[in-house]
């Protein structure tokens, strides 16, 4: 974020409604969004601003996937190839019974793989310092951060949000974090 | 959101709650003074989590001895144990994952606690085969499959005991990590309101810097879906691997291929039985009563209904499969269930699963906190008697009557059953102390469901739709 010194420019909202539709609004109006802010996971959201859907699927499929292959080399390896015991005269590859321990992997190494993804896709590593907007921001307050940059025309942003019940607007340094004083500079 | 809804839905919170009201009750239990009631109780159940260590530390010093196994009957209190607490643990997948996929809103005041209670459970459930290994710390060893000094000679992969380690071990790890992902948004509420800076470093670093931007939104939802989705087959799997520790073997009363739907249907019972058993208590103790209400407890009878009538009809299909099949060891077997020395545990099994669960046909009765409560203890009873009765009374028969045998355990295994209580209801009570027992980032996003008109009132609607349109 270092490299964008835009400064930015941010409404607080205290409704999911009137935060989405400022969101379309924006949207609309062609604004780059800094970033925006919500308590809770509100449907609709990501589509107004214009997100598109996670690709994080495609980790849990393809980790699944390998998860799955990599199982039943392993379990073909132990007992067909390295040491064939003989248990009962059985089959030494009995495809039905690695079925149990495949599917196992399988949600193993997706659902670890999808956990690690999720945290790499959204940069977040324990004992990171969150940037806040507003202290209560992840308690019940919207933030919607706009960048300041040649699209942005503060009349209209500002139309935008007195329009949908905006209980704050400011203009911010490029780099406003609360955690860094109260006046926000770094 | 909300607009799909039907008006005519109960809200799912009651007492007029705002946002900000939300976050102050549920972190308000974890930020002041804990309550005399929970100091009692941390108290006592550690102190009993504290008699079970020591029992199991003077057993693994002494061996399995200690145990009233015999040759005949070589499972006995741990396997049930096992058995028991794995069931236990399948009603909070129910809730976070299941519920989650049939979009059933009211699970998001229950699944935190319920999230909690598989982990525990889990824990629980491990600790037994684990012990009755005699010496853990090699027998542990010998069932991952590793490169080792003996050959290497590879675990059995044929062998339902060992799809059972790798079944238990995926599914505490998922459900650790679901649990872990539901709490980071409400770890950083905590975070964000902590003034201390212990706090503020505990809950810092679990909240793992979240923000609450969209773009991670937009992620998280769709991680949180894909672990429902992952979660869902698992927690079927993991009691159908379960059930396969019996089925895949000759034993009459054991060898039958009703097993893993019962099993299932009895795992979700018993753990439907046991998060109501946490939650009468967290809403009496801790001041929930309007996040978990009636409405709540009402639908957990319903489902304990539905599953408690499964494992009735369950019942009755091993007696009639038993007729059927013409053996008579199989015959013989379920008789004996239910006329010999081990029929006590047959009838307590049957009046606390299949009886008492009837009641809950009522209204008034699903309703009432105190009858669930009764209820609910009748369930556990029934459902570790319900293991118990599989188990001791399939093995203490044997093919040949010279090898009948009787089981009476001994103080040792009464001693560690009760400490597993102990050990799950301590951790309980810290986790209900350190972070946060409801999951209000998910209660939050289900506020407005049945209040759409109250909403509408306020003329948000319409005025911003023209002056964006300008």
């Amino acid at each position: 974020m270092s490299d964008e010194e835009n400064n930015l420019f941010f409404g607080v909202f205290t409704d999911e409604d009137d935060c989405l539709e400022a969101t379309k609004a924006c949207t609309e109006a062609n604004f780059t969004y800094h970033d925006v802010i919500a308590p809770y996971a509100v449907h609709g959201l990501d589509r107004a601003m214009g997100l598109p859907f996670s690709k994080i699927t495609w980790v849990t499929f393809l980790c699944g996937t390998m998860g799955c292959a990599l199982s039943f080399l392993g379990m073909a390896y132990m007992s067909h190839w390295d040491w064939p015991l003989n248990i009962g005269g059985k089959e030494t590859l009995p495809i039905p019974a690695l079925i149990p321990i495949m599917f196992e992997l399988t949600v193993l190494f997706g659902g670890v793989c999808t956990m690690l993804a999720l945290f790499v896709f959204c940069f977040l590593y324990p004992g990171k310092q969150a940037r806040l907007f507003h202290a209560r921001q992840t308690d019940d307050r919207f933030v919607i951060v706009l960048e300041m940059d040649e699209d942005f025309i503060e009349a209209r942003a500002r139309e935008i949000f007195t329009a949908n019940h905006a209980e704050d607007i400011r203009e911010v340094d490029a780099d406003y974090d609360i955690n860094s004083g109260p006046e926000g500079a770094a | 959101m909300a607009h799909h809804y039907s008006e005519l839905r109960m809200p799912l919170v009651h007492g007029g709650k705002t946002m900000h009201d939300i976050t102050n009750d549920v972190c308000g239990s974890i930020e002041g003074k804990p309550s005399m009631l929970w100091w009692v109780g941390w108290m006592v159940s550690g102190l009993v989590a504290l008699m079970g260590v020591l029992t199991i530390a003077y057993q693994v010093y002494k061996g399995i001895g200690t145990w009233g196994l015999n040759k005949t009957v070589g499972w006995g209190f741990d396997i049930t144990n096992f058995v028991f607490w794995i069931g236990i643990g399948h009603a909070g997948t129910l809730i976070s994952a299941v519920l989650f996929l049939f979009r059933q809103k009211w699970r998001t005041s229950i699944n935190r606690s319920a999230e909690a209670m598989t982990l525990f459970a889990v824990m629980c459930a491990g600790l037994f085969p684990v012990i009755h290994m005699g010496r853990p710390w090699i027998g542990f060893l010998w069932a991952a499959p590793y490169p080792n000094l003996r050959g290497p000679l590879w675990v059995n992969i044929r062998s339902p005991l060992l799809w059972d380690v790798f079944a238990i071990s995926t599914y505490f790890s998922i459900s650790a990590v679901f649990w872990f992902i539901g709490l980071i948004p409400d770890v950083a509420t905590v975070r964000d309101r902590a003034k201390h800076w212990a706090r503020k470093f505990f809950y810092g670093t679990l909240s793992m810097g979240w923000r609450g931007s969209v773009r991670h939104w937009n992620h998280y939802e769709t991680t949180y879906m894909i672990f429902a989705g992952l979660a869902t087959p698992l927690v079927f799997s993991v009691h159908t691997i379960v059930s396969m520790d019996f089925a895949t073997s000759v034993l009459p009363g054991w060898h039958t291929t009703i097993f893993p739907p019962y099993f299932v249907a009895g795992a979700i019972f018993s753990g439907f039985a046991m998060v109501l058993t946490l939650l009468l208590i967290a809403r009496e103790t801790m001041n929930l009563k309007q996040y978990i209400t009636q409405d709540h407890l009402e639908n957990m009878g319903k489902v304990i209904i539905l599953t408690g009538s499964m494992v009735g009809l369950a019942y009755g299909t091993e007696m009639f499969m038993a007729w059927y099949s013409g053996s008579m060891y199989e015959q013989y077997a379920f008789i004996n269930r239910a006329t010999g020395p081990f029929a006590w545990s047959y009838w307590i099994m049957v009046s606390c699963n299949v009886i008492s669960p009837q009641t809950l046909w009522f209204r008034k009765l699903r309703r009432s906190p105190i009858f669930l409560f009764i209820m609910s203890i009748f369930v556990n009873i029934g459902m570790w008697f319900e293991r118990f009765v599989i188990i001791v009374t399939s093995l203490h028969r044997d093919y040949l009557p010279s090898s009948w045998a009787h089981y009476y355990p001994t103080h040792i295994e009464v001693m560690e059953l009760i400490g597993s209580f102990g050990i799950f209801f301590f951790l309980f009570f810290c986790f209900i102390r350190l972070l946060p027992g409801i999951a209000f980032g998910e209660v939050k996003g289900v506020m407005k469901m049945g209040q759409k008109h109250k909403h509408d009132d306020k003329p948000t609607r319409e005025a911003p739709a023209e002056v964006s349109h300008v």
